[in-house]
Order: C-alpha cells, then sequence, then structure tokens
C-alpha cells in the first residue's frame, strides 16, 4: 500500500451555476514533488484553496485524509497549524517590512513580557535564508528584492511555519531561467529533508524535469495521473491529458515572406527613473512587414524598457534615440503620438497595465481607439458594440456577450481583449510583451495563430518573450539583448547559424557583468 | 424568459439570430433588476425610503408644497453631487467645494449689494472665480501629481479664508430681484390655468415625450445593430411608468407654485452631464482612468489633461451650487456652504459610484441625493430630533457603501 500524505477523495465543489469541481481525486505520497496540471479555469487553484481551508470544511462535498486521518479544515489558521502551507501566485508580502519581519508576520518570536524578540527573529530568519540559499541580510527589505528572491522568502517563510506539504501556485510563472532553475533545485532538496511538495505550473518542461507524478486536471474533473519518475512522460502527452486532443504541434505553421522595412529604431538609449544607470543602452533593430521578429533576454536584460520607452516615452529619462516608420523619422513623445504613428504595445502584465478589470470587453476594446468611434468628441455606443462583437468573433473570446466584465475572464481570453484593443487601433508594428504568460496550452496557440493571421496580413509584429522554445517556434529573427545592449541577431530556422536555445542564451548573457 | 425585439422590426434578417447567450438576461424585468442589482438598488431604496415617509406623515411629504420644498432646498446639494460625481470616478475627491459655494457667492455678495453692480455681473463673476478655483486644483492635482484629498484639503482651508476676506467676517444681504429668482422664482402663470399651472403641466409633458422619442431612437438603433433589446410591452411599460412619476411631479408642482427656476436649471445640467459622462470621449475617458489608471495611460488618454478639467468642471459647478444658494439665503454669509462637500460625496456614493473609482453615473448620484434629501425631509416633517437625523443619515451612508462591498465580493468570488 502506498504511503500518503494527503488523501482528496471525490471532491466537488460548487459555486452559483458552475461546478468548480466534480468528484476529483489527489492522491500525494508522502515525500514526493507532485506536479497538478490543467488549463486555465480547469480546478487547480479552486482545489488547493478547499484543501488549505480558504474554503472551509462543509463548503464542499467529499472527504480530505491528512496523514491517515481525516481532516476538516475550517481556514488557513487549521490548514497551517498541520502543516500545510500555501504560496499563491501573487506573492503575500509586505515590501515595506524586512524579510525577517515578514517571515515571522503574524508568526512573531516573542520573548520576556511578550515583547518581540528581534536578535532572535533575525538570527533564525538567517538560518532559513541559509536553508533556501537566498544570500540575503533578514533586515533587507522585502521590497528591494526581485520577484525570485521574494519567492525564497515565502519558502523560507513557509519552513519557519515547520512545512510538511508545502502548495506551490505556478512559482516559476514569473521568474527567469536562472531563478527557475535555482527554486527547482531548492524543491528537490526540500524533498530530501522530507518534505512533500505539490506543485501547480503550466511549464511542462519544468514538470517533466523535477516532480515524481503529475495529476491532469481537466474541467473539474481528474483526468489521470502519470508517473514521471519512470521517464515515459513526455510533454506531448501531458498536454494530450490537458486539452483532451493530440495538438500536432505548439506552434503552427507559417509561410513567411517579409517585405519593405517598417519600423526601424537607431541608438535608443534610456536612463533608469531612479536610478543613474542606463536601462537601454544604444539599441537598434528593425522589423520588416509580414514578419514577427523576436526579443530574447533574460530578466532585467531591458526588454520591457525599450518598448515602453519607445511607446511614447512610458518609462525611464533621457531617453535619446531615433525611430523610423516606413523610413519616416517620427517623435513619440506621448502614448497618444506612438498609436497614431502606427505603434501598439501590448503589455507584459494585462491586469496591471493592459485591462480595466471592473469594465466589460465593449469598453476595452475601444479604450486605445475612442477617436475612430467618435465624431466631434461624441462616442457611438451602437458601433463601439458592433466593434467589440466582431473582435470577440474573431478572435474566439469566450464570454457570453461583450457586455462581460474582462476581470471574470481567463487569462487567456483577457489577452484576447488586450490584442483586440491594439488591433483596433489599426498598427503597423504590434509589440507583444510576454504575449502568452500565465495563459493555458490551448489558448497559446490560438495567440500564436492571431500573431500568424496578423503577419499575413501585412502587420510586423515584436515578441517579448523569456521562453526561448516560444520565440524560435513563431519568429524570423531573433535580437538578443543583455544589460540594455542588443548582442546579436539571429536568423531562425534549421539552415546553417540559425538560433537555438543554446546558442541564444549564450548571446543573452554576453557581456552581463560590463554594465551595471 | 428570453424575449427578443419583434422579427418585423429586424431590418436585418439574414444575419443568423443572434445566440440565446447574448440575450441572456438582458430582457425580462426580473434578469434586468438582478442583473444590475448594484445600480438598481439604489432605485428600489429610493422607492422604498418615499414609500415609507408618505407613510409615516399621512402623506404630508408627497403633497404639493413639499415636494416643491425638497428641490428648492437641496438642488445646490445636486448640483455639487453632479461634479463630485465625476470626480470621484476618476478616483479623486473634492472636500474644498463647500467653501468654494461660500467664497463664489461672497464675491457675488460683494459685487451686487455692497458695489451696486447689476445682479448679472455677480453671477459671472462667481462663475469666474469658481472656474478659476478649479483650475488652481486641477493644476496641483494634474500636473503635479498631489492626491486630490490633500490639494482640496488645503483648497476648503484657502477658499473658506479668502470667504472671511472678502465678506471681511460679516454676513451681507440682501441680494433682492431677479437674483434670488434662481433659487426662488417660479415660471407659472405663462399659460393660465384654473386653479393649477398649465405651463408645468406642459414642460412635465414636453419632458415625457422627449424621453419617450429618445428611448425610442435608441431602441432602434440598437435593433439596427442587432442588439439585444427589452421586449416592446416592456420598453411601453417603462415609458409609462417614466411619464407617469414624471406627470404626478408636474401636477404636484402645478398645484403648488409652478415650475420652479431652480429645478429647469437642474434639469439641464443632469441631462448635460449624463450625456457627458455616457456618451462623450472625455467621459469615458474619465471612467478608464478611474478603472485602471496605467491602462487608461497606456492606452493614449491625456490622464493629466483629463483630470484638469475634471477640476474646472467641479469648480464651475461649485460656483453654479454658489450662485443658487447665495440667492436661496438671499445673501452672503462668512460660514455659507459648510459641510455640503459631505453632502455631495454622501449622495454620490449612496448613488452606487465606487470608493475606489471607475464606477458611478450622474443619475445615481441624483438618486442618491434625493434619497437623502427625502430622508431628512420626512424626518424634519415628523419632528425628529437633529440628532437622530444626523445618526439616520451617517448609517444610511454607511449601509450604502456596505451594500456595494458585498456586491462586488459576490460578483468577484464566481470562481
Amino acid at each position: 500500500m502506498d504511503d500518503n500524505i494527503l488523501e482528496m477523495r471525490s471532491i466537488t465543489k460548487t459555486f452559483p451555476g458552475v461546478k468548480a469541481l466534480e468528484n476529483v481525486t489527489l492522491a500525494v505520497r508522502r515525500g514526493e514533488i507532485h506536479a497538478i496540471c490543467g488549463e486555465n479555469g480547469a480546478g487547480k487553484s479552486t482545489l488547493m484553496k478547499v484543501l488549505s481551508g480558504v474554503y472551509p470544511a462543509g463548503s464542499y462535498d467529499g472527504e480530505i485524509v491528512y496523514d491517515g486521518r481525516p481532516a476538516s479544515f475550517g481556514g488557513i489558521r487549521d490548514s497551517e497549524h498541520v502543516g500545510i502551507v500555501i504560496i499563491h501566485q501573487e506573492l503575500a508580502l509586505v515590501p515595506y517590512l524586512s524579510i525577517a519581519e515578514n517571515i515571522y508576520l503574524g508568526n512573531e518570536r516573542r520573548g520576556r513580557a511578550g515583547l518581540i524578540d528581534w536578535n532572535l527573529a533575525n538570527a533564525e530568519a538567517g538560518k532559513l535564508l541559509d536553508s533556501v540559499g537566498l544570500d540575503e541580510s533578514p533586515v533587507t527589505p522585502v521590497g528591494q528584492l526581485g520577484v525570485g528572491k521574494q519567492q525564497l522568502v515565502e519558502i523560507a517563510k513557509a519552513l519557519s511555519k515547520d512545512v510538511r506539504l508545502l502548495i506551490l501556485d505556478e512559482p516559476t510563472a514569473a521568474l527567469n531561467d536562472s531563478d527557475s532553475a535555482h527554486l527547482l533545485e531548492l524543491l528537490r532538496r526540500l524533498k530530501e529533508r522530507g518534505i512533500t511538495s505539490i506543485m501547480i505550473s503550466h511549464k511542462l518542461n519544468e514538470i517533466t524535469e523535477v516532480s515524481d507524478r503529475v495529476t491532469v486536471i481537466r474541467d473539474g474533473r481528474t483526468v489521470e495521473t502519470l508517473d514521471t519518475k519512470a521517464g515515459e512522460v513526455t510533454q506531448a502527452r501531458i498536454i494530450r491529458g490537458m486539452v483532451g486532443r493530440d495538438l500536432e504541434s505548439f506552434y503552427p505553421d507559417r509561410t513567411s515572406s517579409p517585405g519593405a522595412e517598417v519600423l526601424r529604431v537607431e541608438d535608443w538609449t534610456v536612463r533608469h527613473p531612479t536610478q543613474d544607470r542606463l536601462v537601454v543602452d544604444h539599441a537598434a533593430f528593425s522589423v520588416r512587414a509580414g514578419e514577427v521578429v523576436g526579443i530574447a533576454g533574460l530578466m532585467g536584460a531591458g526588454r520591457t524598457e525599450l518598448a515602453m520607452s519607445m511607446f511614447g516615452r512610458s518609462y525611464g529619462r533621457d531617453i535619446s534615440g531615433r525611430i523610423f516608420m516606413h523610413g519616416k523619422e517620427i517623435k513619440a513623445r506621448s502614448v497618444a503620438e506612438a498609436i497614431d504613428n502606427g505603434l501598439a504595445y501590448a503589455t507584459e502584465d494585462r491586469k496591471k497595465y493592459g485591462l480595466n478589470l471592473i469594465e466589460d470587453i465593449r469598453r476595452n476594446v475601444s479604450a486605445a481607439a475612442l477617436a475612430k468611434l467618435s465624431r466631434n468628441g461624441w462616442v457611438n455606443g451602437n458601433e463601439e458594440i458592433k466593434v467589440a462583437e466582431d473582435s470577440r468573433r474573431s478572435m474566439n473570446i469566450k464570454a457570453p456577450s461583450v457586455m462581460s466584465v474582462v476581470g471574470k475572464l481567463s487569462g487567456g481570453n483577457q489577452q484576447k481583449v488586450v490584442l483586440s484593443k491594439w488591433l483596433f487601433t489599426d498598427p503597423d508594428v504590434l509589440i507583444l510583451d510576454e504575449p502568452t504568460r500565465g495563459i493555458d496550452v490551448g489558448a497559446k496557440y490560438e495567440i500564436y495563430t492571431i500573431i500568424n493571421r496578423l503577419v499575413a496580413a501585412g502587420k510586423a509584429v515584436v515578441v517579448i518573450s523569456s521562453e526561448l522554445p516560444e520565440l524560435l517556434g513563431i519568429c524570423d529573427r531573433i535580437y538578443t539583448l543583455s544589460a540594455g545592449r542588443i548582442t546579436g541577431e539571429m536568423a531562425v530556422g534549421s539552415g546553417a547559424g540559425g538560433a537555438t536555445q543554446e546558442s541564444l542564451m549564450e548571446l543573452m548573457t554576453k557581456e552581463r557583468e560590463s554594465v551595471g | 424568459m428570453t424575449r427578443t425585439a419583434p422579427p418585423e422590426a429586424d431590418p436585418t434578417p439574414k444575419e443568423p439570430a443572434p445566440t440565446a447567450a447574448l440575450h441572456a438576461g438582458t430582457s425580462d424585468l426580473r434578469a434586468l433588476v438582478t442583473r444590475n442589482l448594484r445600480t438598481s438598488g439604489i432605485y428600489v431604496a429610493f422607492v422604498a425610503i418615499v414609500a415609507l415617509f408618505a407613510f409615516l406623515t399621512d402623506g404630508v411629504s408627497l403633497s404639493p408644497g413639499n415636494i416643491t420644498n425638497i428641490v428648492l432646498q437641496y438642488s445646490y446639494i445636486l448640483v455639487l453631487a453632479i461634479g463630485m460625481v465625476l470626480v470621484i470616478i476618476a478616483g479623486h475627491i473634492d472636500l474644498s467645494v463647500g467653501s468654494v459655494v461660500a467664497l463664489t457667492g461672497a464675491v457675488s455678495a460683494v459685487l451686487v449689494i455692497q458695489r451696486d453692480y447689476p445682479w448679472w455681473v455677480g453671477m459671472l463673476a462667481a462663475l469666474a472665480v469658481g472656474l478659476a478655483v478649479g483650475a488652481w486644483q486641477g493644476f496641483w492635482v494634474a500636473y503635479v501629481g498631489i492626491p486630490a484629498f490633500i490639494v482640496t484639503l488645503a483648497g476648503m482651508l484657502v477658499f473658506r479664508g479668502l470667504t472671511l476676506q472678502v465678506l471681511d467676517n460679516i454676513s451681507l444681504s440682501p441680494f433682492g430681484e431677479p437674483y434670488t429668482d434662481v433659487a426662488s422664482g417660479f415660471l407659472n402663470g405663462l399659460l393660465g390655468g384654473n386653479g393649477y399651472d398649465a405651463f408645468t403641466l406642459l414642460i412635465g409633458a414636453v419632458a415625457v415625450a422627449g424621453y419617450a422619442v429618445s428611448g425610442f431612437r435608441t431602441r432602434l438603433a440598437r435593433i439596427r445593430y442587432a442588439q439585444p433589446v427589452e421586449s416592446f410591452p416592456l420598453f411601453v411599460a417603462r415609458v409609462v411608468a417614466v411619464g407617469a412619476v414624471v406627470m404626478y411631479f408636474a401636477w404636484q408642482l402645478a398645484h403648488a407654485r409652478g415650475l420652479p427656476i431652480v429645478l429647469i436649471i437642474l434639469g439641464v445640467l443632469i441631462i448635460t452631464y449624463a450625456v457627458i459622462s455616457n456618451r462623450t470621449v472625455f467621459g469615458r475617458q474619465i471612467y478608464a482612468i478611474g478603472g485602471n489608471l496605467a491602462a487608461a495611460q497606456l492606452s493614449g488618454v491625456k490622464v493629466k489633461v483629463v483630470n484638469f478639467w475634471i477640476f474646472v468642471n467641479m469648480g464651475f459647478l461649485a460656483a453654479v451650487a454658489g450662485i443658487i444658494y447665495s440667492s436661496r439665503s438671499n445673501g452672503a454669509q462668512p460660514s455659507a456652504g459648510n459641510m455640503f462637500e459631505l453632502d455631495a460625496i454622501a449622495a454620490v456614493f449612496i448613488g452606487g459610484a465606487a470608493v475606489t473609482g471607475g464606477v458611478g453615473t450622474v443619475v445615481g448620484a441624483m438618486v442618491g441625493g434625493l434619497l437623502v434629501a427625502v430622508m431628512s425631509n420626512g424626518m424634519q416633517l415628523m419632528g425628529v430630533e437633529q440628532q437622530v437625523q444626523s445618526i439616520v443619515k451617517g448609517l444610511v451612508l454607511l449601509l450604502a457603501v456596505a451594500f456595494d462591498v458585498y456586491n462586488k465580493r459576490r460578483a468577484g468570488t464566481s470562481r
């Protein structure tokens, strides 16, 4: 008989009108790394909320057996009490407090008279930081750390609570490759210490690499649990479980036929808004009509900064350099001017910078080009709905109507709304910053298809992405960016000199130390 | 459950019939109410409050004279609430409007009463002062980036001080006619009538006809664009219901003193601003800024310009309110307009605006303001003590916002 630390049996959770989970079963063995994957909206997060007590016992049907005993958690406190700690995708750290203060927040180390013993807290926090491999002082404010290090602080916090079952919700979604590798390595070490982990992830390569078993969830039901340790489970196999069919390829085919040059950037230099350093350093690149150009770079290389500074000086200061559209130099001193000149920029953080989440699809789609829908300042509301309705159909946005509030859509559908908004401005050049971040495999494929359709219609597309396979899969050419400098340009193709993950990585890490 | 436009009215029959999902919950009354509980809740509450006080005061609160009184007494708060709702939708607040009401009234009084300028010079000067105040605060909020709370808190002190300065710490009165007609004048007897004012009824009828025609045209346009519309009987029912309320209201006014001039001013402002907020690029950008400032900025909205004009507009409407208030009190007092800002803010939030910005309507704010007005007036009629009135008003504000928060939470936990 298996030694299961956790068994969830026939969990059913219903929201008004929706069955989020139906008879879901999950068995996690003691000391394993158990991955959970499934498309967005499949019910993974709901399942974890049931497990951690966010949805208290009684609000769902089914049975949870933890450590051989039936468990019923009334809240997060209950589940943490028995060593279940969940780390959410959106980290729950207070930026102004120090690492140690965050680690012991709500669980303060008290000394005499009930006062907090900071010396003890800092000393213990230091040990915890050692164990997660974070080389920072416990008194450093968390806000000064990058996302990768903050993730480690969260894990240290979990360890301080004597965690036995650690749940990570998309832990590497916002991390670059080296931070991800570090985190996964840490999970392996925790496993050696006997800590069981459940990891929700979209990144299939990580799942096949680090997990022992993977449970696939689709439409609120358990599809299967695969043994990834045996090494027979391929990414394609997992995808088949997730979407219920084979995807012949991750990336749709496209015949590329680039035309005339549309966008050329020369000598682009941007200074950090508060610090005295160059974030973009004399960058130059160009894009042709009907071409998809990738920009590869590690986190902090200046990819987003390059794009946003071009887009109406939305980032940085002391911006210098020249932008040419169709061979003619343009000024893009404001976002409105950039849009007028045919530029569009879809942000990497659609919730924060891309969408008005409390508004409906209609008003988000029209937001960047209201002028096109209005005469003398009067908006034609009917035409607006028609435009939104057209987008909903052509983009296959899954929502009951264009009056649906955007905040309630899944990540993939939100991204389609963002794309619709920018397409409605009728741009010549679309800059897509991490267009598939945090969205599921099926929606990714759809986004790629949309990109292909755009370039087939003669648009020029620039894709910024952390995922090298994605860039290699959809781009014609790739520029590499390192410490604000363009360090290389490679054609994509199977021929000699074609870009590979290795060659790109080499260029992306080049000269990293020389500027700082 | 789901009804669509009558087929013969649909000019695009070749199009496949819009899906049932598109129409779900848009046509019948119950769905309309539940779908927009957040916005319709206020109307339900308003009707309930009106009915409650009509019952408690044995119908006195709905008497012709009293309805006229409510309009006259609360008109300036409603004018302030129109400007305030735009400020709040954009995610700001304006604490200075009470002081601006006092300052603009004071400037007008000094010119008209002390210096003997004609009445209209006083009003124009008040409007100019209001615009200047708005530009001043708009500059600090939009271009310097100081939170509106601070800028207008400072403004509240500064403009109150300037009021005292302008008035030399004394009250001025009287304005005399025609200045006082703004707030206390009536249009009546223009068409005669036996025991009632025919002109008031005519204006009421015109308003109803206008409502019906514009509603019908909107409906036709929506059908032309193949959008869901309410069923025709429901549309007629809605027009008849609104028409009945308006005509009842007009009938009561016609039996009292006729059509108050201030009601005409208020009506024009409400319609104008309802249209601006809903149908113009400027109005839509206000919602965009309040909903997600960063996204609006990255969508090409000129956030600074929009914010600036929101405050200029607030200053303008505060001046209008200042004129109405000085006209009503027939003079200017150093302490005029005290706490008006809070009444206006309360009206906006009771009317369904969100504390975080991005949500709210002009009409909602008006209903919110009227709800408070009917409640205060009803309690006065019943002889409820001042302290109890204050407590009740405070609790209503709290409950209204609690309802909003509850609604949002319920909407947010769909998965």
